[in-house]
């Protein structure tokens, strides 16, 4: 993939490609930090058919949502052979009871025998997360094990 | 007490004028450039109201203003964006030069202004007003389009010319000869570079020398830095704005982004001093018999722009539509034609007849550049769709 980055002289840097479907997707990063997110329309790839500027918090949460399913396919595909095991991803949702507190406290392999294999926080993979990892809400949790284990992983996300 | 009474009203009277005036053109969505200029015809030599007793001051403050104006364009750009975008842009940044400076030069020539004029005016009709260019790529949501950065390095381009050029003009307006001239682009060519080079190497330091966490001591150094560049650069004949340009650059990242942030109200209110000053000096009963030539040089240097556009964005393959914006955003010709004119007409060797000119040109093409950018997509839609079948 050609990633191309354009200095915008005064303001930033413009980070775009062309995707498969004939539009071009990327990113502005200015000067002072802000961040816009740029898609062009199919007729005309030269010009922006939005821009959208993005907080911090809303570009990890856009990375998060494009990010973990990716790393959640290539699990799939290596598991495939293993009959019986899938991969899941779940959030830690604001007011999850474990938003602040540790991998460990949750004593998930113990309860339902699932492995927790990364953690996606702010776009970025976290490969096996030690017991002391500590959560916040907005983390994706890649989780390993059988589609029973992993319902009762969801129900003590959520409820603890 | 009495004797300061009458400045204060009248500078107060002045500024609020601007305020209404400002707050007028953002609402009919045009820049202010050509509303101050308005203002300062309507007071002033020749106009309804002369006012006394504050020229000392407003002399001072509009070249306060013409330094802050090139200083902060020298914050926006860093010194390693200059050199990338010398390096991209330099073949269509010529052509700019070529297809501009023309119009005017011819004009200036044809009018009989001499040398010194035919420069002057080359310059009015080549640099495109890099705040009104921003501010409607802005407006208009094209940052993310894929001519906006051929736009903006072609306004690099211009500024790093202006850097060259301005020298050049204030050595001719001494009265050197043209060999002193050239030695003068010497010169001038030289000290860009050098201090593109210092700007790269060292420009931690320049920005560590200027920088403070307190806010007040903050604003004191970097207008105080600002000024005394100018002023030595003024005293070298180098032209004080170019000076003050010169540090912008050098001074970067996190210190460069507050002090603009910190310089702007500033700038705002010192820049329109400059241009209600220039109109102030602009005689308005100079300006209908130039009018016929101000449209005219208007006409065809929008075309110049225009085509300069399409060439400089079809270098770097953006397609015809992108092309025509890129030309049509390159049109709005502002604070910069008013800055070269402004030199010429204070050193006072030239007819007043060039102030008119500048004056009606600039008015119309502060005008004309946001409508143009506006208006080219669904007029070049249908000179595109139309020629579609015919190549089909």
């Amino acid at each position: 993939m050609d990633v191309t980055v354009t200095p915008l002289p005064g303001l930033g840097t413009q980070q775009d490609f062309i995707t498969n479907s004939g539009h071009r997707v990327g990113v502005i990063s200015y000067r002072d930090g802000r961040l816009e997110l740029i898609v062009s329309g199919p007729q005309d790839p030269d010009k922006v058919a939005a821009s959208v500027e993005l907080t911090t918090e809303e570009t990890s949460a856009l990375a998060n949502l494009l990010g973990a399913p990716q790393l959640v396919a290539q699990l799939t595909e290596q598991q495939r052979e293993v009959t019986g095991i899938t991969t899941w991803q779940l959030p830690i949702t604001q007011g999850s009871p474990y938003d602040g507190r540790a991998l460990g406290d949750t004593e998930m392999r113990t309860r339902t025998s699932v492995s927790i294999v990364a953690i996606v926080r702010e776009g970025t993979a976290h490969p096996s997360p030690r017991p002391d990892f500590e959560f916040t809400a907005g983390d994706l949790l890649v989780m390993v094990g059988t589609v029973e284990g992993l319902r009762s992983a969801n129900e003590i996300l959520e409820k603890g | 007490m009495h004797d300061t009474a009458l400045p204060l009203l009248e500078l107060g009277a002045v500024f609020f004028g601007l305020g209404i005036l400002g707050r007028l053109s953002w609402k009919i969505g045009i820049s202010p450039i050509p509303l101050y200029l308005l203002g300062g015809l309507a007071f002033g030599q020749g106009g309804l109201i002369p006012l006394e007793g504050i020229e000392p001051f407003t002399q001072v403050a509009s070249e306060i203003g013409v330094v802050l104006l090139l200083f902060l364009l020298g914050l926006e750009y860093s010194a390693g964006e200059l050199v990338t975008g010398l390096r991209r842009s330099w073949a269509a940044g010529l052509i700019d030069i070529v297809l501009n400076a023309t119009p005017g030069a011819l004009a200036g020539w044809m009018l009989g202004w001499g040398p010194v004029g035919t420069l002057a005016m080359a310059g009015v009709t080549y640099i495109s007003s890099s705040g009104i260019v921003a501010k409607v790529l802005r407006d208009l949501g094209r940052l993310g389009n894929r001519e906006t950065p051929v736009v903006l390095s072609m306004l690099v381009f211009e500024d790093l010319a202006m850097a060259v050029y301005l020298p050049v003009l204030t050595a001719l307006l001494t009265g050197v000869s043209l060999l002193g001239g050239l030695g003068a682009v010497g010169i001038s060519l030289l000290t860009v570079t050098l201090v593109l080079i210092l700007a790269l190497r060292f420009g931690k330091y320049v920005s560590a020398v200027v920088y403070s966490s307190d806010p007040e001591v903050f604003l004191l150094r970097v207008l105080g830095a600002a000024l005394l560049v100018a002023g030595i650069a003024s005293q070298l004949q180098v032209s004080a704005a170019v000076g003050a340009f010169l540090l912008g650059i050098a001074i970067s990242g996190s210190t460069a982004t507050t002090a603009s942030r910190m310089l702007e109200p500033l700038r705002d209110l010192f820049a329109a001093i400059f241009f209600v000053v220039f109109g102030f000096n602009t005689d308005p009963s100079a300006i209908p018999p130039v009018l016929v030539a101000a449209l005219l040089l208007a006409l065809v240097s929008t075309a110049t722009k225009v085509a300069t556009g399409w060439f400089a964005a079809g270098m770097q393959n953006v397609r015809r539509m992108g092309r025509a914006r890129a030309g049509a955003a390159l049109v709005a010709r502002g604070e910069f034609s008013i800055v070269i004119a402004g030199l010429v007409v204070s050193s006072g060797d030239v007819t007043g007849d060039l102030a008119a000119l500048s004056t009606a040109y600039v008015l119309l093409m502060a005008m004309i550049g946001p409508i143009v950018a506006r208006a080219v997509e669904p007029v070049a839609q249908r000179f595109i769709q139309h020629r579609a079948p015919v190549r089909a």
